[in-house]
């Protein structure tokens, strides 16, 4: 084995010298690879989907994929506008839900669960436990630009009010051709899809320290005591979370994609 | 010696567990320089091995509980051998004991209106026993150890260094107690387990608090420290011991896979409804209560099983028996081929509670089944039988300042004799420590503040000799410490161990013989560097010793009482509830046993009994004085 | 049911060492911890090695296993085949002292810069209430067993020695969060957390909570609670815009 210097790290002066950086025997790396991989694939789906401006609603049922909800602009296809139009023409490449987005992304990118997932897979700070992390210094969360993950809970109000407005998205996936009440395998992806996204939102660490977790008296808030408890189970689940709707949402938005570019025909149980 | 570090201070504590530490925050407090020695990390001390809670009558979960009842309890636990002025003191004293934990940080286990909440416990009339979960003895340490941490917060704000008034000198060794001209202690000789390097402390006061010797037998809930250092520190300063036969074998301790043997199982299990199952499936404990029990606990499974919810009308199960009569009951189960497969019983509680209430009652004990034996015990019973567990006797004290009879010496907690009589209750020991812990502390300040500028002084002679004794394993003999470490283990445990004969103690005797003779030629490899085989060749001549005073003790009394059975002198017997028997060294470093009367015990407290009750324990003529008593005072009262 | 199993044991202290190959007896059920202990009694009686309780209590016998930080006395020889090799080594964040055997007083440092328990001064022994639910948080914490194996995996200090001097650790960010959220704890501790304990070096990565053999949930019951009660006093605008004010108005 080559000359390691013993300078920091797990060759620090006076531990013991071993000249191996890590004796894991396991395939370690095995899981900062597929997170890599699969948040990138998300990445650049999510990326050329928004910017394509094109398959994003399904006028007969009212199904509007989350990438484009909402759509605030008189470039929108007519019916997707479920807020109005405030905004004239919009430019192309520029997703309709620049509004949104954005929040949804650094949301999630300040979330602790994420955070955790790409430090490991991205950053390799560190890749896995007790294998050299890929750094020479490191200052953690303590300055700009990592100091703004505290933002996190901004993100997070954000984030209700985009799954609110979500919701309301899927109130509107409950309409057949006539214009009447009507239920399709559509309306059920993006009911199951704002289900999810509910649970990873409601989940979020900054959620539950705001709903209980600050509170060192739960004796005398007996009510958010109990939505801290239920807040502490989605919580628990808020990496499960984390990944199920990454692929709700492309499911999700695929599924309209494919509907709404005539590929496939929506399955309709009820008009 | 050039490598000889020299300390100071007024009083040295060698151990760091309950008892210790609760020293030396008194000592601190006391306004003593204090220092703390463990054998190990600070922290680390067999304390945290204790599960099951602190007996404390503060009446949180039955009012009716008080003092009075709580050292009722622990005199028939103990067979009335117990000293009763330290039985006295205990049970009056835990309760602020208890409370203090709190001040420190503790974070017990909650009743619904926000006090300590407290558990049943063998042997306790009422639920008794301040606990957090089942992990009592880790916040007990946990807790102590932030209060001596707090303290030195306290002095780094006064003087700039944490360490200016309390230091825990951690994996250092103590060998020998050193005393000046005048037979007073001046100090203490050691080494550092990590370097070898030998260290000397100078200081007028040291209090004993080493906990054990379950390390002279073989299955043994005991850590590798409980090798009676304390016991044989006290005999060769000389202190004395006292009925050194007592030794606790706690009923429940597993029994597979052998690398786990003797690691306990704690008696909450069955506080909190666990029942012990012999092959035949039968709970075979309603058979073994015996006369001096019945009436205090149920006759049918029926009524046994009510007391848990309704413990007022109901008797308690015979499962709660104290710790001797249970563990007795399993071996002779499992003597008459009515044991589970690997040589216990069965103990079960999968049958009883859910398993949500099972993880959150017992947590440590469904991790601890789960980690070591694959065994989950929501779903499946435990196996599990007796282990030695804790030494009643111990080194001779005075009950209100845990002194010894050597000047400037104290001793508290398990290495202190006489508070448990003939057989300890559980719970009663995390209280012990605190009680004594804390007398011991005030104890040494008294007599620090009474000695004034003259302090013995440390002779050189004692230095040289220390050294040289320590130093001696490092010699080119044969004799391996582990092989004959093993051998005493197996002997103690299968000829001095839960069942006594005397053609057997003999035979220990014999051995141990042999053994001090080999002992003389045990050598060690290496160097002083962090080296085991060293380490435990100094332990070993302290478990030598230990050991002849436990056989000795065991062989004299001839009568069955608590932790000393024997095969061969099954009853009790009053005239030796009377009689202490006292373990010295004499000038030529020889054990030796004499007799000596136990300490009276006062009218007022002999009142608190039912007098039916005291005839099974006391002597006629015992009797007769109570009798002549009762009515000296009935008149007093009248005439008052 | 016995076998011979290949063991690789770190022998040395600061000066250097070797990973040295041993075969040695195994029985069924044992752990770790009893195969160091039969090397010891039949091969290399000076073997250094720290254990005690040797039930998962006290938290002594910490090293690494195959490159993981474990307890010794946890470890299971069933969890490998008869054909791996061990490979047992010191933890990799402590100065060695001898073989397994590492300098841990950087915990015990660590320790002592942590602000006692504050309890109400004019509350007397006996006294206190705490209801159960309001200690059950703290409670999870003071399960820790002290092994440090969660300060050993922890890359903030294991792979960066320089930030030793201002970075605490799990174990130690989780006895100021137990402090916090102690219902009779009158300190607030987040300014110290923050400053002077390094909880900003934290990045959750979580490697702490891995290897906790008490399972606690160190990072999403401690440390991110502890984060996100910080972020309440020191990165909240209205916070900060109140205090301002306050402050002004003062």
């Amino acid at each position: 084995m080559a000359h390691v210097p013993f300078s920091g790290g797990v060759h620090a002066p006076g531990r013991a010298r071993i000249a191996a950086r890590t004796l894991r025997e396991d395939r370690w790396w095995l899981q900062p690879l597929v997170t890599f991989v699969c948040f990138s694939a998300w990445l650049l789906y999510g990326l050329v989907r928004a910017s394509l401006q094109k398959d994003y609603f399904v006028a007969d049922y009212g199904y509007l994929t989350p990438f484009a909800s909402p759509c605030l602009s008189t470039s929108c296809v007519p019916g997707s506008t479920h807020f109005g139009t405030p905004f004239g023409e919009w430019p192309a490449l520029i997703p309709f839900a620049a509004l949104t987005l954005p929040f949804l992304l650094l949301f999630r990118l300040t979330c602790y669960y994420y955070r955790k997932a790409y430090y490991r897979s991205f950053w390799m700070s560190p890749p896995a436990c007790a294998v050299p992390e890929a750094h020479v210094s490191y200052s953690g969360e303590t300055r700009f630009p990592l100091i703004a993950q505290n933002l996190h809970r901004y993100f997070f109000y954000a984030a209700v009010v985009i799954s609110l407005i979500n919701t309301y998205d899927v109130l509107h996936a409950f309409r057949g051709k006539d214009g009447g009440f009507g239920l399709g395998l559509g309306t059920l992806i993006l009911l199951a899809n704002v289900v999810l996204l509910w649970c990873y939102t409601l989940g979020c660490h900054s959620c539950r320290n705001i709903i209980g977790g600050r509170l060192n008296h739960f004796s005398k808030h007996p009510l958010r005591y109990k939505a801290w408890g239920w807040v502490g189970k989605l919580n628990a689940r808020h990496m499960t979370f984390a990944w199920i709707t990454l692929g709700s949402l492309v499911v999700t938005d695929a599924y309209i994609a494919l509907v709404s570019s005539g590929t496939i025909g929506d399955f309709r149980f009820i008009n | 010696m050039t490598d000889l570090e020299r300390h100071e201070y007024d009083v040295i504590v060698i151990g760091a567990g309950g008892a210790g530490l609760r020293a030396a925050i008194e000592a601190r407090e006391q306004g003593l320089r204090t220092a703390v020695i463990c054998k190990s990390l600070f922290g680390k001390a067999h304390t945290v091995m204790a599960e099951g809670g602190i007996a404390a009558s503060m009446g949180n979960a039955n009012a009716k509980d008080n003092w009075q009842t709580h050292f009722r309890d622990t005199m028939r636990g103990g067979k009335f051998l117990n000293n009763p002025r330290m039985a006295e003191l205990h049970a009056k004293e835990a309760p602020m004991r208890v409370w203090e934990l709190e001040t420190y940080g503790a974070l017990f286990d909650r009743t619904p209106d926000g006090k300590i909440s407290q558990r049943n416990f063998g042997g306790h009339e009422y639920p008794r026993l301040a606990h957090v979960g089942d992990r009592t003895g880790l916040e007990l340490i946990r807790t102590l150890q932030q209060k001596i941490v707090s303290l030195q917060q306290d002095d780094h704000r006064e003087t700039g260094d944490y360490e200016s008034r309390l230091r825990v000198f951690a994996e250092l060794t103590v060998t020998d107690i050193l005393k000046g001209d005048d037979g007073a202690v001046s100090g203490a000789f050691g080494y550092w387990r990590e370097t070898g390097g030998f260290v000397l402390f100078s200081a007028p006061a040291v209090i004993l608090a080493t906990g054990g010797i379950g390390k002279s037998f073989k299955v043994t809930s005991n850590s590798w420290e409980y090798t009676g250092d304390g016991h044989a520190l006290a005999l060769r300063a000389g202190a004395s011991l006292i009925n050194m036969e007592f030794i606790q074998f706690h009923p429940t301790g597993m029994v597979w896979p052998p690398s786990v043997k003797g690691i306990l199982v704690t008696e909450s299990v069955r506080g909190d409804g666990g029942v012990l199952r012999n092959s035949e499936d039968k709970r075979f404990m309603f058979d073994y209560v015996p006369d001096v029990f019945r009436g205090q606990y149920a006759d049918t499974e029926e009524e046994a099983d009510r007391w848990y919810k309704d413990p007022e009308n109901n008797k308690r199960p015979p499962e709660l028996l104290p710790r001797d009569e249970v563990a007795r009951a399993i071996n002779s189960e499992v003597k008459e081929g009515r044991g589970s497969p690997h040589g216990g019983v069965f103990l079960d509680v999968s049958t009883r509670l859910p398993a949500e209430e099972i993880t959150r009652r017992l947590p440590s004990m469904h991790h601890q089944f789960k980690e070591l034996a694959d065994v989950d015990i929501t779903a499946e019973p435990m196996e599990v039988g007796p282990t030695c567990h804790y030494v009643m006797g111990g080194v001779e004290v005075d009950a209100d300042t845990a002194a010894t009879s050597v000047p400037g010496l104290y001793a508290a907690g398990e290495v202190a004799g006489g508070m448990h009589g003939s057989n300890r209750l559980g719970g009663n020991s995390l209280s012990d420590l605190l009680v004594f812990g804390r007398r011991a502390g005030v104890g040494a300040a008294e007599y620090i503040a009474a000695l004034g500028d003259s302090r013995p002084a440390i002779r050189d002679v004692d230095i040289d000799r220390s050294t040289e004794t320590a130093l001696a394993p490092f010699r080119d003999a044969s004799e391996n410490p582990y092989t004959l470490h093993s051998e005493l283990q197996q002997k103690m445990n299968d000829l001095v161990g839960i069942i006594r004969r005397e053609e057997e103690v003999r035979e220990a005797l014999e051995m141990l013989d042999g053994l001090d003779e080999r002992a003389e030629s045990v050598g060690v490899e290496g160097n002083r560097p962090f080296n085991p085989g060293w380490h435990l060749a100094l332990d070993l001549r302290n478990m030598l010793a230990v050991c002849r005073c436990v056989a000795l003790a065991a062989l004299e009394r001839t009568e069955s009482r608590g932790g000393h059975t024997r095969e061969d002198f099954p009853g009790m017997d009053p005239q030796w509830r009377g009689v202490n028997l006292i373990c010295t060294l004499d000038d030529t470093g020889t054990v030796q046993l004499k007799r000596q009367p136990v300490p009276e015990i006062r009218q007022d407290l002999l009142e608190l009994f039912e007098r039916t009750e005291l005839s099974k324990y006391l002597t006629e003529p015992e009797l007769s004085r109570l009798d002549a008593g009762s009515a000296e005072s009935a008149q007093g009262s009248e005439q008052s | 049911m016995s076998y011979d199993a290949k063991f690789k044991v770190w022998r040395g202290d600061a000066d250097g060492g070797t990973l040295e190959d041993y075969t040695v007896e195994v029985n069924e059920g044992e752990v770790v911890l009893d195969i160091i202990h039969r090397l010891q009694a039949t091969q290399t009686p000076d073997l250094a090695v720290r254990w005690n309780c040797k039930a998962g209590k006290c938290g002594s016998c910490s090293a690494e296993i195959n490159g993981k930080p474990r307890l010794l006395c946890m470890t299971r020889m069933s969890t490998f085949t008869e054909e791996q090799t061990i490979t047992v080594t010191p933890l990799r964040t402590f100065p060695v002292m001898r073989d397994l055997v590492t300098d841990v007083s950087f915990n015990y440092q660590k320790a002592r810069e942590v602000q006692a328990f504050s309890p109400p001064a004019d509350l007397q022994p006996g006294e206190y209430r705490m209801q159960q639910v309001d200690v059950e948080r703290s409670q999870e914490f003071r399960k820790c067993i002290e092994c440090f194996l969660c300060q050993d995996v922890c890359h903030v200090v294991r792979d960066h020695e320089d930030n030793k001097p201002a970075f605490a650790g799990p174990r130690f960010l989780m006895r100021v969060a137990e402090l916090d959220m102690h219902p009779l704890d009158t300190a607030d501790r987040r300014p110290a957390a923050r400053e002077e304990h390094g909880l900003g070096m934290c990045n959750i990565t979580k490697c702490c909570t891995e290897v906790c053999p008490e399972h606690i949930k160190i990072t999403d019951n401690a440390l991110i609670p502890l984060k996100e009660r910080v972020v309440d006093r020191h990165y909240d605008p209205v916070v900060w815009l109140g205090n301002k004010i306050r402050r002004r108005g003062a």
